[in-house]
């Protein structure tokens, strides 16, 4: 088994706590040059994993962010992917992100790509920005109907 | 007293306008210093002077306006806002209401309008096409449908307007640029380019229609048209400028429309770089690249051609840069406020205005001593659209 697919696997182990940072690492440390190679793995193994755990009806745990951060992720998902995606989520240069579009897909696989991005389209990776318990933590809300930013109080 | 009852039809004119105007402005007015502020979030705009640094009112009603732009009549009149949505609305500047309203597509990305005003073109992704209308009924005149391989629909991207009532455009999903002759809209006419490279995502057409140049994302390059050649094929210009290295994600796809033609050098954004690439218009030859702050999204020439100005993708997106273009070198670097989504200069280009969404104003900065001149506070403001557009080809 490739090296790479040891803490993704871990990470989608039931017991797993606290070694978010590892799969970071162990991520990035494979170097730019073959980060599509690894994507690519990563999304097959996750869509893989993801297939066997809804036939299991299970969920994987992740950690759910804090109320401050998820605010600040609905913010980016809402402003920064909304650039392509639209700030609806209707879709742009990229897809529709609503739960009726995405109804079918594996929240690991949408997380998987969230983190990583989809090699051979725009989609760019966003590990940069969040981790991948974030990512989760976004393909779920978006696969249930993605929350909207609090209105603007008056300045 | 024959006189009087016109005097009298006269004043009513009069009277109903100032109270259109708050009753402040009855007075004539031109239109030559407004422009508009899209709060996308609101699905509003507003309605600005540029003289005088004033917000004058908001327009709302106008649907989803992420990604939303405008073009304005050839009087500076009605501004023409294009939604995500597939909303098309004319919006009277002057009485700061909508005209009309058509909502004529699923998704849409922008506009153009034809040299002689009479027409206004929506690129739209879904479906994917271009549809033209009266630009004072807003009714159909014609549809593009951008129709590829089998019947399948191409998003369209980097729609322009060309002279003789002609539109250029590229799609995305095609790899081909189109040309659109509309003289006649009953019989509209499309002779396409195919094979121009992959996934163009935006383009420009220079200052005096000549040249007509697409971004690719799916590859280091972009393709230009010639179009005063007879027979207009596509080339290929800065082909692998990124010399094979990995690119850098691309958080947000750089914008080529607004065209950064100064003096005999375009200057474009690099995909995945954080370079600004300089070419040379008549070898079309790089001549050299400007390391910069960030991912480029909007590179723009001040109307003088002297300075360029570049915003950036998220994170790098609370900076602006200028580029002094005799030398080609970054002369500053500025922090305007939080998340930079656009900018746009003055009809002379003595002023730049320039949106930051996070911190719910509008900087306004002298262009020669980078000073700020005022800030308005508007509502996550994004895209800045000022009437000296309606004069300038490819706006």
């Amino acid at each position: 088994m490739p090296p790479v697919l040891f803490p993704v696997l871990r990470w989608l182990s039931p017991v797993r706590s606290g070694f978010q940072p590892q799969v970071d690492e162990a991520v990035r440390s494979v170097g730019t040059g073959a980060a599509s190679a690894v994507r690519a793995v990563c999304a097959i193994a996750l869509a893989a994993v993801a297939c066997a755990a809804a036939a299991q009806g299970a969920s994987a745990p992740f950690t759910v962010p804090s109320l401050q951060r998820q605010s600040a992720l609905v913010r980016m998902v809402r402003q920064d992917c909304g650039s392509c995606h639209g700030m609806r989520l209707t879709g742009g240069l990229g897809p529709a992100l609503t739960p009726q579009a995405l109804e079918g897909k594996p929240l690991l696989s949408m997380a998987s790509t969230i983190y990583g991005g989809r090699p051979g389209t725009p989609m760019p990776g966003w590990s940069a920005m969040l981790t991948l318990d974030e990512a989760h933590w976004v393909a779920r809300q978006l696969a249930t109907g993605f929350p909207e930013e609090p209105a603007r109080t008056a300045p | 007293m024959a006189a009087s009852p016109l005097w009298a039809s006269g004043c009513a004119a009069v009277a109903q306008q100032a109270d259109t105007h708050g009753g402040a402005a009855g007075d004539m007015r031109g239109t030559g210093d407004l422009g508009v502020v899209i709060q996308r979030a609101r699905g509003a705009i507003t309605v600005v002077n540029t003289s005088h640094r004033a917000l004058l009112g908001e327009v709302a009603g106008l649907g989803d306006l992420s990604h939303a732009s405008v073009v304005f009549s050839r009087d500076g009149r009605d501004a023409y806002v294009f939604g995500r949505d597939g909303g098309l609305t004319q919006v009277d500047l002057l009485r700061e209401r909508i005209v009309r309203r058509v909502m004529q597509a699923g998704n849409s990305i922008g506009g153009a309008i034809s040299a002689d005003g009479t027409m206004v073109a929506a690129q739209n992704y879904v479906p994917g096409g271009v549809k033209v209308f009266d630009a004072k009924t807003l009714d159909l005149l014609a549809d593009l449908p951008a129709t590829y391989g089998n019947g399948r629909r191409s998003r369209v991207v980097g729609l322009v307007d060309l002279p003789q009532r002609r539109f250029a455009y590229s799609l995305f999903d095609a790899g081909a640029i189109c040309i659109a002759d509309c003289a006649d809209p009953a019989n509209p006419r499309v002779h396409t380019l195919e094979g121009i490279g992959r996934q163009p995502y935006d383009a420009l057409v220079t200052p005096d229609g000549r040249y007509y140049i697409a971004g690719l994302f799916g590859e280091d390059g972009l393709a230009m048209v010639d179009l005063w050649e007879p027979q207009p094929v596509a080339r290929r210009i800065l082909a692998g400028y990124g010399r094979g290295q990995q690119p850098l994600p691309v958080y947000k796809m750089p914008h080529l429309r607004g065209w950064a033609v100064a003096g005999r050098h375009a200057y474009l954004p690099a995909i995945g770089r954080h370079e600004v690439l300089v070419v040379d218009t008549a070898t079309w030859q790089e001549v050299g690249r400007i390391p910069v702050a960030g991912q480029p999204v909007f590179v723009m020439a001040r109307p003088d051609g002297r300075q360029v100005w570049v915003n950036f993708a998220v994170p790098d997106y609370d900076q602006v840069q200028v580029i002094d273009t005799p030398s080609q070198r970054v002369v500053d670097t500025l922090r305007p406020g939080r998340a930079v989504l656009h900018m746009e200069f003055t009809p002379r280009g003595e002023a730049v205005w320039i949106s930051c969404r996070d911190d719910h104003l509008v900087r306004i900065i002298d262009t020669a001593t980078r000073q700020t001149l005022a800030t308005l506070a508007v509502d996550a403001p994004s895209g800045i659209f000022f009437t000296a557009r309606a004069q300038r080809m490819g706006f």
